[in-house]
This record gives C-alpha cells, structure tokens and sequence, in this order.
C-alpha cells in the first residue's frame, strides 16, 4: 500500500493532492499512519507499531485501519496497485 | 574612485498604452481588472492602463491605481464603424499600442477590425474568425468531431417545441445553455421549457441543449502564440462555486492529461491569444471539453501567481516579442475572490456619466 508519489502532506494532518486540488485533514493518529505509507510501511508493520505505542487492541485496530485505507483509496490518495 | 556606467532596462523601458475591457466585477466578474493586474505586475515594461467601459459603474474605471483613464465605447450591437470610431477618438488622445478586449460578445467585432486597428498602429493578439467561430458553443460539437476532442452532443435549437424530440434523443438530465452565457441543468421537459425561455430572453436565439456530464469541472486557461504552440497551460479546480456556477475560489492542480488537452487544442487551432477550457472529467475519467471561452477568464490572476503570467506574456507577444513556452507553475496555488465597497464621488460617476471619460 503506497501513497502517491505527488501528495503532499503535514505533521499536523493535513493531506493535499495536486492532481485533484483535494485536500483532507486527519486526526494525529491517522497523521502517523499517512507517515508510515509515505516510508512505504507495509499493513502489518503499521499495526505493530501503533498497537505498541498505543492502547489498543490489534484486531480493533486492524478493522479501524481497513477502513482508513478505504477512505484513502477513495479519495485517490493511494498508489492503484 | 571607481564608477561605472551600465544599461538599465529600466531607463529604456518604453511605456506602453494597454486597452482593456470587461471592466466590470459582479458576481459573474468580467476578466478586465484581473488582466490589468497581472500586466502590472510584470518587471519588464511600463503601462498605461487605458480602460474601455460599457456601462458608468463598472467598478474598474474607479480603481485608479489599476486604470489610469477610462472612456467607454459603444455595446456591440452598435456595430464595427460605431466601435471603430469611438477606438479612433481615444487613438487620437492615448496613442494605443494595443488593445485586449475580453468580452466574448465584443471580440468579433474587435476580430473584424484587427486590420484597421493594425494600420493605425494598435495591435491586437486574437484568434482568426474562422477559428473564433470553430469554437462557437454551436459548433463545438462538430469542431470536437474534426479534430479527436471529447465534446457531449448537443443539438442546436431556435423553438422550444424541439425541446422534446431532443430530450429523447440526448436524454435527462441535459443542460440547457444560451449561446453566450448562462446555462441550467433540467430533468424534465417542463423544467426544460422554462429554462428556453428564460435563457431566451436573455440572450436570444439560437439555444443549446448539451448532454450531462457528471464529475469534476477543470478550468484550463490557456496562452497560444498563433502558430500551434500553447505558450501557457495552467489548469485550475474550482474550489467554490456560486449559484451561476462561477468560480470564487479555486485552487492550481497537476495533471498532464489537462495539459495535453489544451495544447492539442492550441495546436489544431493555432489559436492566438487566452482563452479558457471548461472541461468535466467524467466519473469514468475521460476529459470532455464543456466549453471554449474565446478570451481570458476572471481568474487568470492566477496564472501569474503560479508563476506563468499570461496577460504579461500576450502584451509581449501582441507587441512583436519572442516568448518562449512556460515549463513549471507553481501547484496548490488558491485564490479566493472577494467583494470590496470601492467608495468614490458623485462627481467621478457624473463625469463618466456625462462625458464617457473618467
């Protein structure tokens, strides 16, 4: 799961695509996560590593992280594999 | 002690006189005050900022810092000798060195009179008729056909008793458009009746009934020098929209597809001159082009706030100069119009008034 290479993005969340003009903002926890795609960080790395910074249970986060990614792929944010 | 003399552009600069029209901002604004802003702010000449007006409270003629002198000329349904006459009178007192009118309804009176304009020394940067009138929201249908450009079919109608064997040819929804301005979208044959009408009244006959696109509305104004090459592309998303479907904010975006498209259609058109592409993006992603507005839009500010500044580009290129083609544009570049009480005297709008002249 990639972003594409062209979004721009901020610490605090803020997501922009130059090639629709769209623009997202996200809450920090979904920052870290866009972060992570940027590095190219596979799904299951990404919920490691949230799940042991945070409280959170693993398949709850899982299901909560799928979702996100949906709305990524909706909003054309995301790499078309 | 050690001096030097060297050449200063700025002592050479020759000041140009620059005519421009569609000095009008309501909510549907007309390009003028945009063009002339960007022309001044361009290092590379100084201008004189002659505005042509139509109506005493076109707010452009007030704004002195932008326009120097304005006088009004004739509405174009006065005709060519009307225009060129009251052109030859400010000729006489400003000595113009070219005119940019941004009107759609004004240029084919301006088209007509290039070559008088050019023997008296003003010069003009504008498309050739023939490609002026390929583009004709009527004849855009068959103008895609000829050249390879997505357009949604249209019919072209003069009463609204065909508005029915139309809808059943193209379908609801459709989108009933006047032949300059003004366009409703209709689901019903009632719905379509009264929009006829209304757009009728307004802006005569013929009409256009045009097919629905759905998806994303992408402006692309555009710069060609005349000989197929696009000297300027800057593609725009509208990021605001008020109720006659006009961009209040809207927002530089990068995508080559839009990019392309225009150059082809610079290049099949060696269009001379701005112009703005109205292209919808389909939810399937094919780029159709709406519509081509033969001259600047409003918000061609910015193109030079992106870094490709059209106006400035046209004057040097209407005056003779060798303008090589932009490559980069800076993307995520916003602007938002907005409204602002210019307060003046009644003794200014009594001058227009009463002399044409402010």
């Amino acid at each position: 799961m990639k972003l594409k290479k062209n979004i721009a993005t901020s610490e605090e969340g803020f997501v922009f695509n130059p090639g629709t003009g769209d623009s997202f903002s996200t809450n920090p926890i979904g920052a870290e996560i866009i972060s992570l795609l940027k590095e190219d960080t596979e799904l299951h790395v990404i919920i490691e590593k949230i799940c042991d910074k945070y409280d959170v249970n693993e398949v709850q986060f899982g299901k909560d992280l799928d979702d996100f990614i949906s709305q990524l792929t909706e909003s054309c944010i995301l790499e078309n594999n | 002690m050690n001096i030097k003399i060297g050449k200063s552009d700025n002592y050479f600069k020759k000041q140009l006189v620059v005519a421009v029209t569609a000095l009008n901002a309501v909510d549907s604004p007309g390009p003028g005050v945009a063009v002339i802003r960007a022309i001044r702010e361009c290092p590379d000449f100084e201008v004189r900022i002659i505005g042509l007006s139509y109506e005493s409270l076109e707010p452009g003629s007030y704004m002195h810092d932008l326009v120097d002198k304005t006088y009004q000329i004739p509405y174009p349904s006065a005709g060519t000798d009307a225009l060129l006459g009251r052109l030859m009178y400010i000729h006489e007192r400003e000595k113009i060195d070219l005119i940019i009118p941004n009107f759609d309804s004004e240029l084919f009176n301006f088209i007509k009179l290039r070559d008088k304009l050019a023997q008296s020394g003003i010069h003009t940067f504008l498309p050739d008729l023939e490609k002026f009138e390929a583009r004709d929201k009527v004849k855009l249908f068959e103008f895609g056909k000829k050249h390879g450009l997505m357009v949604p079919e249209d019919k072209i109608i003069h009463e609204a008793k065909d508005l029915k064997a139309t809808a059943e040819k193209i379908g609801y929804p459709m989108v009933v458009k006047g032949k300059f301005y003004d366009a409703i979208i209709v689901n019903t044959l009632e719905q379509a009746q009264k929009a006829f009408y209304k757009i009728q009244a307004k802006w005569g006959l013929p009409i256009i009934v045009q097919e629905f696109i759905n998806g994303t509305e992408i402006n692309v104004a555009a710069l060609g020098d005349g000989e197929g090459n696009a000297i300027s592309v800057i593609p725009m998303r509208k990021l605001y929209i008020t109720d006659k479907g006009k961009a209040w904010s809207g927002i530089t975006i990068d995508d080559s597809s839009y990019i392309e498209l225009a150059r082809k259609f610079i290049k099949v058109t060696k269009w001379r001159g701005g112009c703005e592409l109205e292209i919808m993006q389909s939810d399937d992603g094919k780029s159709y082009i709406m519509e081509v507005n033969p001259r600047f839009p409003a918000w061609i500010y910015l193109t030079a706030a992106a870094g490709q500044n059209q106006p400035a580009s046209l004057v040097k290129m209407a005056m003779g100069q060798k303008v090589e083609p932009f490559t980069e544009y800076e993307v995520g570049k916003i602007f938002i119009r907005y409204a602002w009480d210019l307060i003046t005297d009644v003794s200014e709008f009594q001058k227009i008034s009463g002399t044409g002249e402010l």
